[in-house]
């Protein structure tokens, strides 16, 4: 019984894994949760289809993913950063600080974003920003003024709704997603209801006014989900009334549990998204680190191997899972040909 | 009973023993009901557990099986090197397999209407399998092989019962007009369940692939972790109660160390995740999603666990023993290592599987070290590698599992849970055949 050497034995295996360690061989790859599927399935395949070894994906979300991709430069640090948003000016600030100073941004499709309810629940069939934005808002106009949302009913607003209590699930604050739902629903429906103007009015200025447009009313109506859209999906299970915010491929991964509203009009689909007609959608990204390349091995084939024809183009198995492949990306993919990083290609 | 006698004031009150009266019929009563709340609160404990067993065995099973397309077909030696030449290689594989497939089906003369895509639809991903075959048995090219490759995650729910006829909606993974030529080719034996071995087996799979997702890599990143914890908490868990509780002067210093290692214990594990992404990673600069790094996390969440239960049980070693050593002439510490530490240890072991297996379960600090994602993607290539490569634990991996879309990874991870119930089942029957074998009583 000796612990001393125990202790000593496995003193050593520690210190000699850690030497090993010093060589990295596979790419590190981290950030978005709503890149994540389509980074596990290309790294999947880059694993069998090169003799790379298969990269490491794990998620955490945007910011997160960019906080440590900008922790510096050197094999402890990660490759790839993944993104459901462009990398903010604060960011690049923040990797130029510590070294990294030259960053590929490559852009891989479009993901939409839907709304979507229980198969069996109220006919919610089609929605529009302000329909939204009246459910929801902090702050809504009735009849010419600005007041606390005082709806309770779907057709407390809009009499095609069904009147049916308002129960939305809508993604937490830490989510890219929720950024693009401000953008892009919260936001345009508090114009489109005339409720920025008459805040404006009231002496707002403009980024006040804005503000005020994406808060949130907290009554218990509009939920924050700060999981993934399986928490969400599992909310609206519970709750007939609920309408949930989904990506489109986790949408048509469950079609026989969910239905989709038409948002402005427009049905959320691959095409219509491609085209621009469905306005809610945003671009996925991920981040390259330039002065890894060449010493992480495989790090610019696998960037290539994302961005290929096969792969992310129209048919491939991101499109087939979900990705609205980008109809640029042939530029895309001469972007990670020649490296361009993102000074460079301003 | 001095008032009982004084209150029962004389003989004039006769009372029997084997007769009742009212208070002992009361107190009867009371421990009667008394017996009755402890057998509701276990019935209600059984009760959960049932329920809990069962669904966890219900939704689990349908993980360890899986549908798979019983053919045989021959790739020759130009389709294999077309195949090669292509950047997508496993794609050239797939629509290889369906082609054939097809042209079989022709051939058969299956009475419903089919097409390739339809057939597409019905497959899993078998490039990858078909490559990795014709890799290491390149002789075989030419000659027709039987392979047994996976359908897809819709067929297999359809097989197992979670996609229904009724329930289903048409999509771009699966058209109600498929299950009839799923229909078709199970009745001629072309389509067929099988034991899912690659689940217990494999690694993680990519998101579309749910039918090729394994637990096995993630297991071994757990033993591996475990191996960590067991060779680090205890011997300096072993070690530190040994000298706090024969050794340490009492004081407030001593008194000090005590307090803190109770209230470790009872520190969320969360904490330990951020102290070992700090310090391990940020500042040591151990590689990421480690089983090394991941058992070190884990190693400080049981050193208080383990240095509690082995005071106990040194505690619980009678003085007696002590003073007859040291009677004989011992030194204190042969005291300790001939006679105490011996019989101390089935507590010492005890207390260190349950532990471990406390360690095996923990999922929230593995999230921030970097053990969550696709990550669990293959076997470690040797020892020291497996302390070092990426990997996940079991834990960790089910939780993935679970979040993604497809409802054939939660199925899963329900099956996951199962590997790891059982393997935490194994260490606690390891416990209790321990401490049965070495128990000692006074």
């Amino acid at each position: 019984m000796s612990f001393v050497k125990l202790t000593a034995s496995s003193l050593a295996i520690a210190a000699v894994s850690a030497t090993a360690a010093a060589a990295r061989d596979n790419v590190q790859v981290a950030g978005s949760s709503t890149v994540l599927p389509y980074a596990s399935i290309v790294a999947e395949l880059f694993g069998e289809n090169t003799d790379f070894p298969t990269p490491v994906v794990e998620s955490g979300g945007s910011s997160a993913g960019l906080k440590r991709f900008c922790e510096g430069v050197g094999e402890n640090t990660i490759d790839v950063a993944n993104a459901s948003r462009a990398i903010r000016e604060k960011e690049i600030k923040a990797c130029a600080d510590n070294g990294v100073t030259d960053i590929i941004e490559v852009r891989i499709g479009y993901d939409g974003i839907v709304f979507a309810s229980q198969q069996s629940g109220p006919e919610f069939t089609a929605f529009e920003p302000s329909d939204i934005f009246n459910a929801i808002g902090a702050k809504v106009m009735v009849d010419g003024e600005v007041v606390d949302n005082p709806h309770t009913n779907w057709s407390d607003f809009n009499s095609d709704l069904p009147e049916a209590e308002i129960a939305m699930f809508i993604p937490g604050t830490k989510h890219g997603t929720r950024e693009v739902f401000e953008d892009k629903v919260l936001l345009e429906g508090c114009e489109a209801t005339g409720a920025m103007q008459a805040m404006m009015d009231g002496g707002m200025n403009e980024d006040d006014a804005e503000d005020a447009c994406l808060d949130v009313r907290t009554d218990g109506k509009s939920v924050d989900i700060d999981g993934d859209y399986t928490e969400t999906l599992a909310r609206i299970d519970a709750n007939t009334n609920g309408i949930g915010v989904f990506g489109l491929a986790f949408y048509e991964n469950n079609t026989d549990k969910l239905k989709v509203a038409t948002m402005g009009g427009i049905e959320p689909t691959t095409e219509s998204i491609a085209s621009g007609e469905y306005p809610v959608s945003r671009p996925l990204f991920f981040y390259v680190k330039k002065a890894h390349i060449g010493v992480i091995p495989g790090l610019k084939e696998y960037a290539q191997f994302f961005v290929a024809d096969e792969i992310a183009g129209p048919g491939g198995p991101l499109s087939n899972y979900g990705l609205v492949a980008d109809p640029e990306l042939a530029d895309t993919q001469s972007k990670v040909e020649n490296e361009t990083t993102m000074s460079e290609s301003m | 009973m001095t008032d009982a006698t004084l209150n029962g004031s004389g003989p004039g009150k006769s009372s029997s023993l084997t007769a009742r009266d009212a208070r002992t019929k009361r107190r009867n009563a009371s421990e009667k009901r008394f017996q009755a709340y402890g057998m509701i609160a276990i019935g209600i404990g059984l009760f959960f557990l049932v329920v809990l067993a069962f669904t966890i065995i219900r939704s689990g099973i349908p993980a360890f099986t899986k549908t798979v397309v019983d053919v045989e077909f021959t790739i020759t030696q130009a389709e294999y090197e077309a195949a090669e030449s292509e950047l997508f290689k496993t794609k050239a594989y797939q629509d290889l397999f369906i082609s054939k497939l097809e042209a079989q089906l022709q051939e058969r003369g299956l009475e419903v209407d089919f097409d390739a895509d339809a057939i597409e639809r019905l497959l899993g991903k078998t490039g990858g399998t078909i490559r990795e075959y014709y890799q290491g048995n390149s002789n075989m090219l030419g000659e027709p092989v039987r392979f047994e490759l996976a359908a897809s995650s819709r067929v297999d729910g359809y097989f197992n019962g979670r996609v229904t006829r009724e329930g289903m909606q048409d999509s771009r993974f699966l058209m109600k007009t498929d299950l009839d030529i799923v229909d078709a080719l199970h009745e001629a034996g072309i389509m067929k369940s099988a034991f899912n071995w690659n689940f217990i087996t494999g690694a993680d799979s990519g998101v579309d692939n749910p039918g090729g997702a394994g637990i096995g890599a993630s297991v071994v990143g757990s033993f591996f972790m475990m191996l960590v914890v067991l060779l680090l908490s205890l011997p300096i868990g072993v070690a530190a109660s040994i000298y706090l509780e024969e050794f340490a002067p009492q004081n407030r210093f001593t008194d000090l160390i005590e307090v803190n290692i109770s209230n470790l214990a009872a520190v969320p594990s969360i904490v330990f995740g951020i102290l070992g992404l700090a310090v391990f990673i940020q500042f040591m600069h151990l590689p990421q999603s480690a089983p090394l790094v991941g058992g070190l996390v884990l190693t400080l969440m049981t050193l208080p666990t383990i240095i509690i239960s082995t005071r106990a049980s040194l505690k619980a070693v009678p003085p007696s023993i002590r003073d007859a050593a040291l009677g004989v002439g011992a030194s204190k510490m042969q005291a300790v290592f001939h006679h105490v530490l011996p019989l101390a240890m089935p507590g010492i072991l005890t207390g260190t599987i349950i532990g471990l297996a406390q360690a095996l379960g923990e999922t929230a600090p593995l999230l921030l070290i970097g053990m969550v994602g696709f990550v669990a993607r293959g076997y470690p290539d040797g020892i020291v590698a497996g302390f070092t490569d990426p990997n996940s634990a079991m834990p960790a991996q089910i939780y993935t599992w679970a979040a993604r879309a497809d409802v054939a990874f939660y199925e899963k991870a329900w099956g996951g849970i199962i590997v790891l119930l059982v393997f935490l089942l194994t260490m606690n029957i390891l416990a209790i055949i321990l401490r049965r074998r070495f128990e000692r009583r006074w």
